[in-house]
């Protein structure tokens, strides 16, 4: 025994060793979009080989898409071209597509969880760096290059060196108004941009346990975030609620059979990881970023540390020892596959009712999924963001790395929910503040950064 | 795939921390549907200045730093899994990196395309910065079969880890689609016997 989840999933999928350590190992899904597959698609075509399963491929588009008047041709010509050559890449091979207009398209890493394609146990691969999220449900999920994403369609296989493994356990109870975002930047101002890389980490403790699914995905999708090849948490009867009645889930007369199977999927107790780490929830503040990567963050009433970077603080108009409570903000982007899920939306819709954003604040919300959208008109939150001055887009990746025409302008700030503050991610010149869904609701509103626990 | 086996140039120093592939090729030069053509927006909003102009202060510009040896801070490649940042490295005409620590989605790219992405320990790094900063035209000599990392004309040699398959296949200009389209019966039978299970 003494085999951690990671163990277990990943030694299922061995299909062969190779001499000097690396390993064949199998994928049972391969989700792809419209950015990072068009060469590898031309790579199959140049060795003239057919897409070896054409069944565990889904395909959307989301990185590119407009967000207003998804019925319309796609204006911006080269935007055009990727979309429409994934969707005659996708008839070419027969492989399943939930493109724009689909009721089932959105941003590949919210749909494939909603749809039940995602489950525990299985390998899971897209190239696109925050595939990580897939591992809420206790799968092994990772980012792949264009090169690797021609391997699996050639062969459903990958050659790869095992990760190691960490662990990072969280005890106790989250304070109020602290969500999972705020613990994924937590992890990242203590462990760094560096500090998960050549692991593939596990969340784990009491804390983990109590989130619900769309938490834990927010947590796992920023593993990267960390350098990690992707995070994990062990499924428990949170995981299979979520599943249960989803349309790619087991259905009923092998659901039995699949819930006995992925309850064996937890780390056995004398397992042996290579790293752990130990936090108390009650450690775990508000957080928000203040520089240029993700692993500057510090709790949002903080003063930026003297000694921080003066490349980053340039490039964001700060100063050391400055604080981000009343800074000014004019954009706030609620969006991306880290917080766009119905939850998300949800807490954004609490926080505003009966609110109005502040002026000369731009505040987008952009639903991860066409599914999203429909839950929150279901669940009556369109006439909140609409009386409140926010803009509900059209579901996509949207300004979470501004390939399409939702940009934020140079030198202005952004208060954003997605997982990365780089330089120009958000548009050229762009200047993003990371923080939860609750903080960048309340940015909206007062105009400024401001403290949720003390509103 | 390009073979490389063995390589002599002068490098370029770029001694920044956590260089991400927003910044190697920004998202909005993402909307190829080939390879090519992305060595010319190569770090571009580091290049150039909003209004298109070319920033005097940025290293590619200038004109006394040449080769197809870039030398960077720890943890290079890190961020957005975009194979294009191989791509456009390449693009530009380097054939081998030299850092600390990769960020391991790139590292397998830049492998993937030929490109050596060569791990020194930050002691190594940083005296290979100082050669470099003492004299521009500093050559360094690249031998893979060896794994040996030699500064030409001085005592400087340094010996590198590789993975051994992928040493393999950059000497033979062979890559992993290769390889597994030449095992698919066993992938077949792997999957077979997980289905008997
Ligand atoms: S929402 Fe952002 S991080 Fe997520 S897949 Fe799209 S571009 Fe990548």
């Amino acid at each position: 025994m003494r085999k951690t989840l990671f163990d277990k999933i990943w030694d299922q999928h061995v299909v062969k060793n190779l001499p000097g350590g690396r390993q064949v190992i199998y994928i049972d899904h391969h989700f792809i979009h419209e950015v990072t597959s068009p060469q590898a698609f031309a790579e199959l075509k140049e060795r003239n080989l057919p897409v070896f399963r054409k069944e565990q491929i889904t395909a959307t588009a989301d990185h590119n898409v407009p967000t207003k008047n998804q019925h319309l041709p796609i204006e911006e010509p080269m935007s055009r071209k990727q979309v429409t050559t994934l969707t005659e890449n996708c008839n070419e091979h027969n492989i399943t597509l939930y493109g724009l207009g689909h009721e089932k398209q959105g941003i590949v890493h919210v749909i494939g969880p909603e749809l039940g394609i995602t489950q525990p146990g299985m390998t899971i691969v897209c190239g696109d760096s925050h595939t990580s999220t897939h591992g809420a449900f206790g799968n092994i999920s990772f980012g792949i290059g264009t090169s690797q994403v021609a391997q699996v369609f050639a062969s459903q296989c990958l050659i790869l060196q095992k990760p190691k493994k960490m662990r990072i356990n969280i005890n106790g109870k989250i304070n109020p108004m602290v969500t999972s975002k705020d613990i994924i930047l937590f992890l990242l101002s203590k462990l760094g941009v560096g500090g998960g890389t050549g692991f593939f980490i596990e969340y784990a403790g009491e804390a983990i346990e109590s989130l619900g699914m769309e938490a834990r995905m927010t947590i796992c999708n920023m593993s990267i975030e960390m350098g990690a090849k992707g995070g994990l948490i062990a499924p428990n009867e949170t995981t299979f609620n979520y599943l249960k009645g989803k349309p790619n889930a087991p259905s009923d007369s092998k659901w039995e059979d699949a819930v006995e199977k992925w309850k064996q999927l937890y780390s056995d107790e004398d397992a042996l990881f290579d790293q752990e780490y130990y936090f108390n929830a009650d450690e775990i503040p508000v957080m928000i970023t203040y520089g240029t990567n993700p692993g500057m963050a510090f709790e949002v009433n903080e003063k930026i540390p003297s000694a921080a970077d003066s490349k980053a603080l340039n490039y964001m108009g700060l100063k050391p020892n400055e604080q981000l409570i009343g800074k000014k903000i004019q954009h706030v982007f609620i969006g991306s596959c880290t917080n766009a899920r119905l939850e998300d939306l949800k807490i954004v819709a609490n926080f505003i009712k009966g609110k109005q954003k502040a002026p000369g604040v731009q505040a987008l919300i952009v639903p991860g999924s066409q599914n999203v959208a429909n839950q929150i008109k279901q669940e009556g939150l369109i006439p909140i963001f609409e009386d409140a001055g926010f803009e509900l887009r059209e579901a996509g990746c949207s300004a979470c790395l501004g390939m399409n025409e939702d940009k934020i302008p140079a030198g202005e700030y952004c208060v954003s929910t997605s997982n990365r503050n780089f330089e120009g991610r958000q548009g050229p010149g762009s200047r993003t503040f990371l923080a939860s869904p609750l903080t960048a609701a309340a940015a909206a509103i007062y105009g400024e950064i401001v403290d949720v626990r003390n509103i | 795939m390009e073979r490389f086996t063995k390589l002599t140039s002068t490098a370029i120093p770029l001694p920044l921390e956590n260089i991400d592939t927003d910044q190697i090729i920004p998202a909005r030069f993402l909307k190829a549907i080939d390879k090519k053509g992305f060595g010319e927006n190569l770090f571009k909003d580091w290049r150039f200045h909003s209004d298109g102009t070319a920033n005097d202060q940025f290293i590619l510009n200038n004109p006394n730093y040449t080769g197809s040896i870039l030398i960077a801070g720890r943890n290079f490649g890190c961020g957005s899994s975009r194979e294009h940042a191989a791509w456009a490295l390449k693009g530009y005409g380097f054939k081998v990196i030299i850092s600390s620590f990769f960020a391991d989605i790139f590292k397998e790219n830049a492998l993937n395309n030929g490109i050596l992405p060569l791990v020194v320990i930050d002691e190594n790094l940083h005296n290979l910065f100082k050669a470099v900063e003492e004299n521009i035209t500093t050559k360094f000599q690249i031998d893979l079969e060896q794994q040996l990392l030699k500064q030409v004309d001085s005592e400087l040699a340094i010996k590198f880890e590789v993975d051994a398959y992928k040493k393999t296949c950059l000497l033979n200009g062979q890559d992993d689609v290769d390889f597994l389209a030449s095992i698919k019966n066993e992938i077949e039978q792997f999957e077979q016997n997980r289905i008997a299970v």
